[in-house]
C-alpha cells in the first residue's frame, strides 16, 4: 500500500497538481478571509475562522475532485492498470494507497491555514480569545469532509477512463451529498422526509462537528460514508473479473 | 512443469475468447504463442498473469494454482502486456524502482541495476519514459517484467512496432533470458518464432490447432515454409467451422 502511496504523492508533486490545488485553495480562502468587503474577519469584528469554514467545503468539492480524477481513470486509459494488478499486491492495497495519497495531499493543503488561526488569535480581544474548541472541531470536520469527497472522487475515477468525465461525476456527487441533501431539510413541504434526508447529508454532520462537539454519531457517519464509497470503488475496480 | 493449463475457457458475453485450452510448458523452454488477431492469445496471457480469472478450467504456474493462490503466482511471473503500457511522466530508474518495490523485491537497487544491464538501457536510464524512442520503451517494459527475476516470463507481442534492428536486438535479449527462464511469448509473425522459440502453440478462435516443436511442424509439410504452414492451418480451421 505504501509503495502506491509514495508513487501517487510523487506523481502529484511531479505533475504540478499539488501546487495548483494548494495555491488555489489558499488564494481563495485568503481572499474570502481577509479581502472581501464586509465579509472579512476585520470588518466582521468576530475573532473566528468561520468565514473560511463556510467557504472551504465548496472550494474543496472542486479541488478534491481535481486531485482524484486521474487516479484510476488514467491507469485504465494508459493500460498500466494491467501491470499494477498483476503484481503481488492486492486490489485493496492499491486502492487504499491511492486514497490515502489523495487525503494526505488535502490535509497538507489545509496546514498553512493554521497561520490564519494564529493571526486571528493574536488580533483577538482579549488576546487568544478564539474559540479553540470550535476551531479544532471545524478542522476535524473539514478533514473528514475532504476525506469523504476523496472517496467519492476515487469512486468516480473508477467508473471511466476519461478524466473530465470523472471530474464532473465526482463534483456532481459531492455537491449532491453536501449541498442538495441539506437543502431538502429547509423545504417546508417535505417536512419529516426532508429532515431525515438532511441527516444523510455531509453538511449536517460537518456543521455538527464544527460546533466543537465530537459526537461519535458524526464520526461513525463519516467513516461509514467513506467505507461505502471505497467499497463501491473496489466493486467497480474488480468488475474486470466478472 | 512451469505452466500447466487444464481445460481453460474464457467467455465474454456469448462469445468464447478461449475455449477449452490445455497445454504444458516445462521449465526453461521458450514457447511461441501464435495465431491471428483475436485468436485468444492475449486473453490466455491475461489469465495466466492473474489479471482476469478464467470462466472455467484452471492453470498451475510455478506450482501454484491461479484460482486459489494468485498472489504466489504473481510473485513468480513477469508480464509485458500488449501495447506495453508505461507511465510516461516517470523517469526510467524511478519507474523500475517502483516496479521492484511493487514486486516485493528486497534489494531494490541491485535489482534495478541488473534489469537495466540485461535490457541494455543504461544510455537512457536518466530520461523520462515519455522521451524515449519506441525501442527503448519496449526495453523498459521488458525490464519491469524481469525486475524481480521471475521464473516465468509472459510477453505479449514483445517486438510489435519495432524497426528491424530493434526487433533483432529484442530477440537476442529474449533468447538470452530464455536460457534460465521459461518464456511464453505471443506473436503473429512466423519468423519471430523461428528465430527464438523451440516450440509453437498455434491458436485460432480460442482453440489450439497445433502444438508442436518447430521441426515437427515443418515435417507436416516439408516443401512449404513455416509461413505457409501457418496460413494453411489457420485457414483450414476457419473452413472447417
Amino acid at each position: 500500500m505504501w509503495v502506491v502511496f509514495k508513487k501517487e504523492i510523487r506523481s502529484f508533486l511531479g505533475s504540478f497538481i499539488a501546487y495548483i490545488v494548494m495555491g488555489v485553495f489558499l488564494v481563495i480562502t485568503g481572499i474570502f478571509m481577509w479581502l472581501i468587503q464586509e465579509n472579512n474577519v476585520l470588518d466582521l469584528g468576530i475573532a473566528s475562522l468561520q468565514v473560511m469554514f463556510n467557504i472551504a467545503p465548496y472550494i474543496l468539492i472542486f479541488l478534491v475532485s481535481a486531485i482524484t480524477m486521474r487516479s484510476l481513470s488514467e491507469e485504465r486509459r494508459l493500460g498500466t492498470i494491467e501491470i499494477l494488478t498483476t503484481r503481488p499486491v492486492s486490489d485493496t492495497a492499491i486502492l487504499l494507497g491511492k486514497y490515502f495519497a489523495a487525503v494526505g495531499l488535502i490535509v497538507f493543503t489545509l496546514l498553512p491555514t493554521l497561520f490564519y488561526y494564529y493571526t486571528i488569535n493574536q488580533l483577538a480581544d482579549p488576546l487568544q480569545g478564539v474559540d479553540s474548541g470550535a476551531t479544532w472541531g471545524s478542522y476535524m470536520g473539514l478533514v473528514l469532509l475532504a476525506a469523504s469527497y476523496a472517496s467519492i472522487g476515487l469512486f468516480a475515477s473508477s467508473l471511466t477512463d476519461n478524466q473530465i468525465v470523472s471530474l464532473i461525476i465526482s463534483m456532481v456527487l459531492c455537491f449532491f451529498w453536501y449541498g442538495v441533501l441539506s437543502l431538502l431539510g429547509d423545504i417546508k413541504a417535505l417536512e419529516l422526509i426532508g429532515k431525515s434526508l438532511e441527516w444523510f447529508s455531509l453538511d449536517f454532520h460537518y456543521q455538527s462537528i464544527s460546533r466543537g462537539v465530537l459526537d461519535t454519531r458524526d464520526i461513525v457517519y463519516f467513516l461509514g460514508f467513506i467505507a461505502t464509497f471505497l467499497g463501491g470503488t473496489k466493486l467497480v475496480f474488480e468488475s474486470r473479473k466478472w | 512443469m512451469s505452466i500447466q493449463v487444464n481445460h481453460l475457457s474464457k467467455r465474454y458475453g456469448s462469445q468464447w475468447a478461449v475455449n477449452d485450452l490445455s497445454f504444458e510448458i516445462p521449465t526453461g523452454e521458450i514457447v511461441g504463442f501464435l495465431g491471428p488477431n483475436g485468436a485468444g492469445k492475449s486473453t490466455t496471457m491475461k489469465i495466466l498473469t492473474g489479471y482476469i480469472p478464467a470462466s472455467s478450467g484452471d492453470a498451475v504456474v510455478c506450482g501454484f494454482n491461479l484460482n486459489t493462490d494468485s498472489l504466489s503466482v504473481r510473485k513468480r511471473v513477469g508480464y509485458l502486456p500488449e501495447h506495453n503500457p508505461l507511465y510516461l511522466d516517470m523517469y526510467v530508474t524511478e519507474y523500475l524502482q517502483f516496479s521492484a518495490s511493487m514486486a516485493g523485491v528486497s534489494q531494490i537497487k541491485s535489482a534495478v541495476e541488473k534489469a537495466i544491464d540485461l535490457t541494455q538501457l543504461s544510455p537512457e536510464r536518466n530520461k523520462k519514459i515519455g522521451q524515449l524512442s519506441k525501442g527503448y520503451r519496449q526495453r523498459v517494459g521488458l525490464a519491469q517484467a524481469l525486475i524481480h527475476d521471475p521464473e516465468v516470463l509472459i510477453l505479449d507481442e514483445p517486438t510489435s512496432g519495432l524497426d528491424p534492428n530493434q526487433v533483432l536486438e529484442m530477440r537476442n535479449v529474449i533468447k538470452n533470458l530464455g536460457k534460465n527462464k521459461t518464456v511464453l511469448l505471443s506473436t503473429h509473425i512466423m519468423q519471430e518464432v523461428e528465430a527464438m522459440c523451440s516450440r509453437v502453440i498455434l491458436l485460432n478462435h480460442g482453440k489450439i490447432i497445433a502444438d508442436d516443436t518447430l521441426e515437427g511442424l515443418k515435417q507436416t509439410s516439408p516443401n512449404d515454409s513455416l509461413e505457409i504452414i501457418f496460413r494453411n492451418l489457420t485457414n483450414s480451421h476457419v473452413g472447417s467451422i
